[in-house]
């Protein structure tokens, strides 16, 4: 006699499993399939083909009505299971029921909802299966506006099937880059380039607070403030496990339905498969461990032994255009290696972790040919260390002896193009050589090769080394050990390129290195930052400890405070706040420094937050002591009480200061102003002094008082307050512009010289004016106090420890 | 076996950051990588005793704030030219909590 198989849910991993079981054996079970779409199984991965007008919904069917009859199959659709009776083994759904000797629960997953106000409207759907295709199809795209909540693989696929409909389509995600589980941040950072190149506008970092409208959904609104029109909401922030039923019939339930090898839960009659089972604490997405599953469970319902174990998965990306491959692990760590191929012009990031010479992480972007192949050396574990050198360029490029590269330039033609941003050839190189350009910049200068994003260094190299015959002088050297580059070169094509965030530089600019070191990325937060003040934000995690924790830090691990006293001068009233600050957080040394500010040293990071709201209070603000950025300008008392005084120089030292206060700058910026020649503010020696005269003001710069002493050179001479203050403006953004990071501005000088800073800021007026006009712009970001958002009841806890256990010891 | 405590949320430390744990032995700093990996070292630079905890964060790796010297963090091993050892504790994340060795809370190592 049969026995009784019940089915709940026609899914796909279900759908396999009885496709298994009627091939292995035809005649085991009398089948009951409830299902509460009201369809039996389709695929549900070409669901954005679908949302995407690519495909209909008949092409994506698996099993069709004749399927089910031909196999005797009892189908149930639109039915969803309400109970489970486990002890007379029944089910019930509210029109029907039906005993089985084994039930299958293969419930599948329910997508998650944010818990935010409008999660109800109208308007705001889900992506999940074929209704909420076809309700976002009939809502009719074209031209409204779309929101989808959620950068992960299930919300870009319906970002770009909403968008190829014709809407135009925000995706915010709440982390750092797409896919963040799939992706590191360089292929995050491409995959997004190339959704925003087809109109997508993706917003990373982006909290959502609610969906707002009257009646039906009608905007998006971020946690940041951020308001995006939305027409329609949809969220893919992620799936959990649909185990309402399991619950209900008491089933052991952790976040999915917890089973054994054999795929049986805790009751023997029992089985569950799919995206709601849990196996050894692991949940389960992607199709490949279900389609496992179905495999185990068949044989485990025709008695025979058989154990599920899970194997790595790879991710693919069904977005056409959209090129990406993942599989593995790809955290850094002890021991692991990375071999990184970068090709910014053609938008290439490849990436293979490594551990002990076997592969156990690919991710890839751009070009994906070679994942599958990458993906089997993983899962067999392969040792490639004999193909290590040419792993990267894929199989084509195994076997046979090491390559020689001068061989290889040496059989490449004529018009051979060797620099694809510029279209220069090999026979122009060879050319530019013969003509006497035998060095990089001289070829660079007289053919424009390598001049643009630099990738084929390297082989232009080889070329002239090749017309040569030996070796040429090697380029400048690079930033650091993560990339060739040069400083200038960077700084040149983060503003010829747009590059407006740092793995954005790091993929275009083939950094070597994943994420960086500490030498790069506070220059690369610099350059970004001086570059775009408006649209970049900085990155508090690439600055050295002074910047975030904007006070300096002591040898012991203590920090000085020192507040902002605008030309030096100050007020009883500020003093008494010092000197109470000082008392309350019992500081060890008050000391006055070399720039007339007093500095409060031995203060205790955490009392940081709450010394500062002490002195904010006080109408005190951050003397920015520790930044490389405007630290102090130095005055003396000037025409208003001194006998010698020509000018007002401390009246002009104090709206410099408010002027540039706040302001980033390569490296720390000291100015002073002296009232007459005797020059008792010391300006003489700062990056910029002033002396004034009885005609007016003498600008100098580019001084040193430090390892270097130097007197400052002459810059321009001015007759009016308004006119100093425009050029040393213009000039301290010259400075911002264009020097190396960590160059002071005598170095600076001395490398571009001075005729051409003099031409820049004081002959040419329309320059200065516009490098006035820039400055200001960044100030409007900048000028501020930092503590003023640091020193806030929500932030001040994050200055104390996580955690102390010296409190718990203790009782 | 190890015992482990919570200590706070995986949230509470900043990407390519850290926070600091007090214990009865010093202070410990809590990294959390770019791709959130966590980990525990003692917050002392065995070259001049600089906080760790307030270094750059690059990779799996730490810059000391005071005199750079870099540590991988699974190890706690100098790299480069540098010579010298960071203690390192069993610290895991479960449910997006942190979770660090409960032997941490004693009063003396025993």
């Amino acid at each position: 006699m049969k026995r009784k198989l019940v089915v709940i849910g026609a899914g796909m991993a279900s759908g396999r499993m009885l496709e298994q079981l009627f091939d292995a054996n035809p005649d085991a079970y009398d089948v009951t399939l409830f299902n509460g779409e009201p369809r039996g199984n389709y695929n549900r991965l070409m669901l954005s083909p679908v949302l995407s007008g690519e495909k209909t919904y008949d092409d994506i069917v698996t099993h069709d009505e004749d399927w089910y009859v031909a196999h005797g199959v009892d189908c149930r659709f639109g039915q969803p299971v309400v109970r489970i009776d486990r002890k007379n083994r029944v089910v019930h759904s509210n029109h029907s029921s039906a005993e089985y000797d084994a039930l299958v629960i293969a419930t599948g997953s329910a997508p998650f909802i944010i818990p935010v106000a409008g999660k109800e409207l109208p308007g705001v759907v889900t992506y999940r299966d074929l209704e909420d295709t076809n309700a976002m199809i009939e809502a009719g795209m074209a031209g409204k506006d779309a929101v989808v909540i959620g950068g992960g693989l299930l919300g870009l696929e319906a970002a770009a099937g909403m968008a190829s409909r014709g809407a135009k389509v925000t995706v915010i995600h709440l982390m750092d880059h797409l896919m963040e589980r799939q992706l590191d941040p360089a292929a995050g950072y491409l995959l997004q380039k190339d959704l925003e190149k087809r109109g997508i506008t993706v917003h990373c970092k982006g909290a959502t607070k609610a969906i707002m409208g009257n009646g039906r959904a009608e905007a998006v609104l971020l946690e940041d403030g951020t308001v995006y029109p939305a027409d329609l909401v949809c969220m893919a922030v992620g799936i959990r496990p649909e185990t309402r039923i399991a619950v209900d019939a008491h089933l052991e339930v952790e976040r999915g339905i917890a089973v054994d090898d054999a795929l049986r839960t805790s009751d023997p009659h029992i089985f569950a498969l799919g995206e709601c089972v849990e196996h050894r604490q692991q949940l389960f997405g992607l199709v490949a461990p279900l389609y496992d599953q179905a495999k185990v469970l068949a044989k485990t319902l025709l008695g025979e032994e058989a154990a599920f174990q899970p194997v790595q998965t790879a991710t693919k990306l069904k977005v056409t255009g959209c090129d990406l491959f993942s599989a593995g692990d790809f955290a850094e760590g002890e021991g692991r290696e990375d071999i990184v191929f970068r090709d910014p012009g053609r938008g290439i990031y490849k990436r293979l972790v490594l551990q002990d010479n076997r592969i156990i992480g690919v991710v890839m972007y751009g070009d994906t040919v070679d994942g599958n192949w990458f993906y089997g050396l993983m899962k067999e574990g392969t040792d490639i260390g004999e193909m290590r050198d040419t792993l990267i360029f894929g199989p084509a490029y195994q076997g046979g002896a090491a390559p020689d590269p001068m061989a290889a330039v040496a059989a490449l033609p004529p018009e051979a193009e060797i620099c694809g941003c510029n279209g220069i050839c090999k026979g122009t190189i060879v050319e530019a050589v013969q003509n006497g350009a035998t060095t990089l910049d001289a070829v660079r200068a007289t053919t424009k090769a390598s001049g643009s994003c630099g990738t084929c260094t390297g082989l232009v190299q080889q070329v002239m080394a090749f017309t040569l015959g030996g070796d040429v002088a090697e380029a400048p050297e690079g930033m650091c050990k993560c990339t060739d580059h040069t400083h200038e070169d960077v700084r040149r094509l983060i503003k010829s390129m747009g590059l407006k965030s740092i793995p954005a530089v790091m993929q275009e600019l083939g950094w070597k290195s994943v994420g960086g070191c500490h030498s790069c990325r506070p220059a690369l937060n610099f350059y970004l930052l001086a570059e775009w003040p408006l649209e970049y934000r900085d990155d508090r995690q690439s600055r050295f400890v002074n910047e975030r924790n904007h006070a300096n830090i002591q040898k012991d691990g203590t920090y000085s405070v020192v507040p902002r006293m605008w030309g030096g001068v100050t007020t009883p009233d500020e003093l008494r706040a010092i000197a109470d600050a000082a008392d309350k957080y019992n500081v060890p040394m008050v000391k006055v420094t070399g720039g007339q500010r007093i500095d409060l040293l031995g203060v205790k990071k955490e009392d940081l937050p709450h010394m500062w709201a002490d002195l904010n209070q006080a109408g005190l603000v951050s003397g920015h002591a520790y930044s490389k950025g405007l630290r102090t300008v130095k005055t003396c008392v000037g025409s208003e009480f001194c006998r010698f005084g020509t000018q007002d120089s401390t009246g002009l030292g104090i709206r410099l200061e408010k002027l540039l206060w706040g302001s980033w700058t390569p490296h720390k910026v000291k100015l002073g102003v002296s009232g007459c020649p005797r020059n008792c503010a010391e300006a003489t020696c700062k990056d910029v002094g002033v002396i004034c005269v009885d005609s007016g003001f003498k600008i100098s710069v580019a001084g040193a008082a430090g390892m270097e002493v130097k007197e400052t050179e002459h810059l321009a001479d001015a007759a009016t307050e308004d006119e100093t203050v425009e050029i040393i403006t213009a000039f301290v953004q010259l400075y911002r512009e264009h020097a190396q990071y960590l160059h002071r501005p005598w170095k600076w000088v001395a490398k571009v010289g001075l005729d051409w800073v003099k031409e820049q800021v004081v002959d040419d007026l329309d320059n200065r004016r516009d490098l006035v006009a820039r400055f200001e712009i960044s100030q409007s970001v900048y000028r501020k106090d930092p503590w003023a958002e640091h020193s806030t009841t929500l932030e001040t806890p994050k200055w104390a420890p996580l955690a102390d256990f010296t409190l718990e010891a203790a009782e | 076996m190890t015992h482990f405590v919570d200590i706070g949320a995986l949230d509470d430390v900043p990407k390519q950051g850290a926070r600091v744990v007090k214990t009865a032995q010093g202070c410990i700093a809590v990294f959390r990588t770019a791709d959130d990996q966590v980990f525990a070292l003692d917050d002392r630079c065995p070259h001049k005793g600089g906080p760790l905890s307030e270094g750059i964060v690059h990779g799996s790796s730490v810059t000391c704030p005071l005199h750079n010297w870099v540590f991988e963090m699974n190890s706690g091993e100098a790299q480069g030219a540098d010579e010298g050892h960071v203690r390192t504790y069993p610290i895991r994340v479960e449910h997006g909590r942190i979770l660090i060795s409960a032997g941490l809370m004693a009063r003396r190592v025993a």
